[in-house]
């Protein structure tokens, strides 16, 4: 039961992304084009209740659902990981016209060749892993 | 019914993502989709390869099932919530799709030229889906999050990483965009 509410989560997310065409390549191709706001709007509106949401949990010291106090992730400190690791990122994006959270999604959707890319980047995951001593951070 | 059957404005769109990450923040997790990725290469076995795949793979439990909640999402969707209109793309970025020889411009989700099985059964279109999803996999387990990681939730919380990664996305996105897919389709 204690794992319901992400199902749900999850479920509102996917019908989100889809609804909002946040989950079309073309959708993506016309954001790195900057020929459209939809995108700019959808990540911009996002984060600007996003910074306001973190600060209100931080100011009011909200608890979580557990009655936890709520532990925000603070990223390493770095350049050139978040920068090339960014880019490469950006490459594929901007290919595959999706990045993690559509894949699933898209499958949902019907578009079962995105399995092709899900596996291949749990390859690309897995490849990091075994590379990731020998890479500059 | 009308409303919700039409493709979503981004101004209700964009609000309703950051009420993921506040549901997510407040049941004491993170937004992070790429994280998933990292856990099935552990469930597989990559543990013998890399310590990196060497933590407690049930602890991302609840991950996993916002996955297959947004399997299931994107299914109702696209099912029961979705009048079928054409994405209401600018009409320059159609004429530099034309231009690049892609059809039915916006009438699926994803275009037919890189998705359709004909295409994919192909050793060009192969590479593409291959290539794609292993650098989008490389790089963001390389940069430590995606656009819900660092775009969405690093953003939110003011942190310089997601910045720089933000910025990185972009480069990717704008040299992918402007000159590799001329090449790739022209």
């Amino acid at each position: 039961m204690k794992f319901l509410k992400f199902l749900f989560v999850g479920i509102f997310f996917g019908i989100v992304l889809v609804k909002s065409e946040a989950v079309s390549w073309y959708r993506i191709y016309e954001m790195f084009k900057f020929q459209s706001f939809h995108m700019y709007g959808i990540i911009g509106s996002a984060v600007l209740l996003g910074v306001i949401s973190v600060a209100f949990i931080k100011k009011s010291q909200l608890k979580s659902l557990e009655g936890k106090p709520i532990q925000l992730v603070i990223k390493e400190k770095g350049l050139t990981r978040y920068l090339v690791g960014g880019t490469i990122f950006g490459l594929g994006w901007a290919l595959a016209g999706a990045c993690p959270g559509p894949m699933y999604i898209l499958v949902g959707s019907g578009v079962f060749s995105m399995f092709i890319v899900i596996a291949a980047a749990i390859l690309g995951t897995f490849t990091y892993g075994v590379l990731k001593n020998k890479l500059p951070h | 019914m009308e409303y919700i059957l039409q493709p979503w404005p981004w101004y209700v769109s964009g609000p309703l993502i950051a009420l993921v990450m506040f549901l997510l923040i407040y049941f004491g997790k993170t937004f992070g989709m790429s994280s998933n990725l990292k856990t099935l290469c552990t469930i597989g076995g990559a543990g013998k390869y890399s310590d990196f795949f060497r933590f407690d793979w049930k602890a991302q439990r609840w991950n996993l099932t916002v996955v297959i909640g947004a399997v299931i999402g994107g299914f109702i969707a696209t099912q029961f919530l979705s009048d079928g209109s054409t994405i209401a793309l600018s009409t320059a970025t159609i004429s530099d799709l034309e231009k690049l020889g892609f059809s039915n411009i916006g009438e699926s989700l994803l275009p037919p030229e890189i998705y359709n099985w004909d295409n994919v059964l192909s050793l060009k279109g192969m590479s593409i889906l291959i290539i794609a999803g292993f650098l989008v996999g490389f790089g963001t387990r390389y940069a430590g999050g995606c656009t819900s990681g660092h775009a969405i939730t690093g953003l939110s919380n003011l942190q310089l990483p997601s910045l720089i990664a933000v910025i990185g996305f972009f480069i990717g996105g704008l040299v992918m965009t402007y000159f590799m897919l001329p090449i790739i389709f022209g």
